[in-house]
């Protein structure tokens, strides 16, 4: 038996090429949601930090240096690694100290400063880390990835690289009206078939860039809304963090090779299917019940494989869905209302952080040009590397 | 420039020519297959665990999905600066027996256009890369069939 607690604040620095520190994108995002929430960093109990494995040594990364740049206050810090779902399992992680009655209030906060071009294993000779191993080997970096899933959409279900270049059409439209996203321009089909091929089937707009980006959470118990006079919070009503089963029958990043199914049945549903029916079993909310998603587009053809494992339709229907309108902005389901990472960029740690940021202003009616009509039940989405799963269901 | 020819992982592959075989681990108990070799603990979580033996991996299999890389990538990915970059194709191989895809680098004059979903590869030796002292070797997917 789980409980909701209250989202009281959200925060984001813009996303872009700064070349500043992570840790000033992290403290300003922090600032923006307690100023949000209308409290003071000293009301804050708890801090947890979604690391990055950039700028340093992994206890520099984490949650106390942003507790320190705000002003120490002796809060109790927890900080947590888990590639792109870092953010998620900070969420957990706060989550569970609320409702153990260990905090109040806590402030999670995730940013990241990313280097120019590919995502690079940390340095060194490791052979025995398969993420080190798959770029000594054989140069599979992320795109190479998300060629070959997109190449098996084409294969199975016909998926075309016109539906590719219509999700980036749809989300550069909506990142145009964000104001925290890195490209705000908005982009046609022909721009996209005209980028260049980086990982077959996928060019250049297909795929997301690595950003600079930093954005915060304040938590509480609902308890502490009523008091802070916070009647309807927006609600954080599931955090999925499962991991894959075996056989895990998926080629995932950073694998060389997926399970063996030969002497184990694969289960019925993939990892990334189970990250989300997690989420709903653990909301008693369905995916009808939707008023919007935030999943994470590496790719646009990435983005059209989340709509099959949410549920929003059967396999392979999901750029018939696209086609039809039912993810865009007046749809039935709007998918990445926020522009997604192709309008964003990556800033690992604090991207599962940010989607909850936006489906925060969707709930709560604040998201302007971009709002989703009556939203009331929006999910996140997002899978990291080495088989972290992520997915939160917000509600008001 | 081709020194000693050494395995750039080691206990993945061995053989030559016709030979040549990916080699994994297969668990005594519940014969799971496993491809980077495990040799600690089986992973099932269904199973006690039994001995983990050395196997050959099926030569063949077939296209589950293929890409290419046509930029360079980062270290520790070694390629010559100096030179143009020259795309590979990426090929993810489905083995019937072992029910397992294992990623590799196409045979280097292979290129996209020239592959297809479901096509029959086998696996055969390769060369990552090379410097002064050592021939760095790999397994590369070739279209059976097909010859240099």
């Amino acid at each position: 038996m789980t409980a909701d607690v209250a989202v009281l604040g959200v925060g984001m620095h813009p996303w872009g090429k700064w070349g500043r520190s992570f840790v000033e994108y992290g403290t300003a995002a922090a600032r923006a949601a307690l100023a949000d929430a209308g409290l003071e960093w000293r009301d804050v109990g708890s801090i947890v930090g979604a690391d990055t494995v950039r700028g340093g040594y992994p206890g520099y990364v984490a949650g106390a240096t942003f507790a320190k740049a705000l002003g120490w206050q002796g809060a109790r810090v927890a900080s947590v690694y888990a590639a792109c779902a870092s953010g998620a399992q900070a969420v957990a992680a706060a989550r569970s100290q609320i409702l153990a009655g260990l905090a109040d209030v806590v402030l999670v906060v995730g940013a990241d400063a990313a280097p120019k071009g590919f995502f690079r294993p940390a340095g060194g000779d490791r052979p025995d880390d398969p993420d080190w191993l798959r770029f000594r080997l054989l140069g599979a970096t992320n795109p190479t990835y998300f060629g070959l899933y997109a190449r098996r959409r084409m294969a199975v279900f016909g998926d075309t690289p016109e539906d590719f270049a219509l999700v980036k059409v749809k989300n550069a439209a909506l990142g145009a009206l964000n104001p925290y996203a890195r490209y705000r321009k908005r982009v046609t089909a022909e721009e996209v078939a005209a980028s260049q091929v980086v990982a077959d089937p996928l060019r250049l707009l297909d795929i997301c860039a690595t950003s600079d980006g930093g954005a915060a959470l304040v938590l509480s118990s609902l308890d502490f809304a009523r008091r802070h006079g916070v009647a309807r919070p927006v609600r954080i009503r599931a955090v999925s963090t499962v991991t894959p089963r075996y056989p895990s029958t998926v080629l995932d990043l950073p694998d060389i090779a997926t399970d063996s199914a030969a002497a184990v049945a694969p289960p019925a549903e993939t990892f990334r299917a189970s990250i989300a029916r997690a989420a709903y079993e653990e909301a008693g909310i369905g995916p009808e019940e939707l008023s919007l998603a935030e999943v994470y587009d590496l790719s646009t053809a990435l983005e059209l494989q989340w709509y099959e494992d949410l549920g929003l339709c059967g396999e392979g229907e999901a750029a018939k869905l696209l086609r039809e309108g039912v993810t865009a902005l007046g749809g039935r389901t709007p998918v990445n209302a926020s522009g997604g990472l192709a309008s964003f960029g990556e800033a690992v740690p604090a991207q599962a952080i940010a989607q909850i940021c936006e489906l925060t202003w969707q709930l709560r009616d604040t998201a302007g040009d971009r709002q989703v009509a009556h939203a009331r039940v929006g999910i996140t989405a997002n899978q990291g590397l080495f088989g972290h799963g992520s997915s939160v269901i917000a509600v008001r | 420039m081709s020194g000693t020819r050494t395995p750039a992982v080691e206990g993945w592959f061995t053989g030559a020519g016709d030979d040549f075989r990916l080699l994994g681990t297969r668990c005594g108990a519940c014969a799971s297959v496993f491809f980077p070799r495990e040799d600690a603990h089986c992973r099932n979580p269904g199973c006690a665990g039994g001995d983990l033996e050395e196997v050959p991996l099926s030569r063949r299999g077939r296209i589950w999905s293929y890409t290419d890389s046509r930029y360079r990538p980062p270290s520790p990915y070694v390629s010559d600066p100096e030179l143009p970059w020259e795309p590979y194709a990426l090929i993810a191989v489905e083995l019937e027996s072992e029910r397992i895809v294992v990623l590799g680098q196409a045979v280097p004059w292979i290129t996209v256009a020239d592959l297809a979903m479901g096509m029959e590869v086998e696996a055969v030796p390769g060369v990552l890369s090379e410097d002064a002292e050592t021939t760095w070797t790999t397994w590369h997917w070739r279209p059976t069939g097909v010859t240099a």
